[in-house]
């Protein structure tokens, strides 16, 4: 952030302070979201460094949080106003700069490796499984004679969870997943994990997106024993 | 410091074991299999779109179906 004026460090920690929380925000209007004023809830803001009226900040914020308007509007406040300068994003759920964050000459290069040398070694760097998607969701294990069921759309009831993590409140996005740690379907919790829990019945997560395909686990949510047969005939 | 970030505590219902097959663990994936439905943390390049960029990517890697969501346009590689 470039402030457009000299400001004291103590003033400007404050005036930052006051933007963490919920804040209230209307997209510019380069912006591809419709223009009404949202609130969206800042985590933190943390100033890194300063150099004159160069202010390096970090902002842990929720998605669709326009940093060029909280900069405009931080500038504001100070009475002397301020823009971005640069940005760059560091994180996204999962995602953060480690050594998965790749550059378009990796994954050519990672291509090459594994068409031309049959090394697989890159490309399993560069392309992660869809399930690193969903590390940052808690997560509710099930059998398997429950998945082909999701898989089908089918609300996952009590009986089929082995294992479940804490902190889950209803209306909570979850990931569903196998004993393998494949990732069945994503989900919306319709009670929190304690009574996922403690209850031995009931429906306990609705399936918003179906990811897993129908028979990748045999149908034993119907008869068992011939639907297991059938699986594996063909 | 995110939301995401709260440690959570596994609660543990029942054990079963689970059946070897059918399924398979996402890292024993083939990587036909993860061309299909992986996903690249890409460092996207200033400039292009991130549209043009999923062009490139189906391009390079020979898939038909490739997205883009997000901030640090992590990358959907579709089914093919």
């Amino acid at each position: 952030m470039r402030l457009h004026g000299d400001i004291s460090e103590d003033k400007l920690e404050k005036v930052i302070n006051e933007f963490i929380g919920p804040i209230y925000q209307r997209p510019p209007l380069r912006s591809s979201v419709k223009r009404v004023v949202r609130i969206k809830r800042v985590y933190y803001i943390r100033i890194l460094e300063i150099q004159g009226r160069d202010v390096l900040l970090r902002v842990g914020c929720e998605a669709g949080t326009y940093m060029r308007k909280l900069c405009h509007d931080i500038g504001e406040v100070l009475g002397v106003g301020a823009h971005m300068k640069e940005l760059r994003r560091t994180r996204v759920g999962p995602f953060r700069e480690d050594e998965t964050l790749v550059t378009l000459y990796d994954v050519v290069d990672a291509y090459k490796f594994w068409i031309e040398e049959k090394d697989e070694k890159w490309i399993r760097k560069v392309i992660l499984p869809m399930e690193r998607g969903v590390e940052h969701l808690p997560k509710v294990v099930i059998r398997d004679s429950a998945v082909d069921a999701i898989c089908n759309g089918a609300t996952l009831a009590i009986p089929g969870i082995l294992r479940l993590e804490s902190g889950i409140k209803k209306g909570d996005l979850v990931a569903i997943m196998t004993q393998k740690g494949e990732l069945v379907a994503l989900g919306e919790a319709l009670m929190a994990s304690e009574d996922m829990y403690k209850k031995d019945r009931g429906l306990a997560v609705k399936p918003v997106r179906v990811i897993m395909k129908r028979g990748t686990y045999p149908p034993l949510w119907k008869r068992r024993k011939s639907m297991e047969y059938k699986f594996f005939r063909k | 410091m995110l939301p995401a970030d709260i440690k959570r505590e596994v609660l543990i219902k029942d054990e079963e074991p689970t059946d070897p097959r059918y399924g398979c663990p996402p890292d024993k994936r083939s990587v036909e299999e993860l061309l299909n439905s992986g996903i690249i943390n890409l460092d996207k390049p200033p400039g292009p779109t991130s549209h043009e960029i999923v062009a490139w990517v189906k391009r390079i890697l020979n898939i038909e179906n490739a997205g883009h969501g997000g901030t640090l346009e992590p990358l959907w590689a579709g089914r093919s």
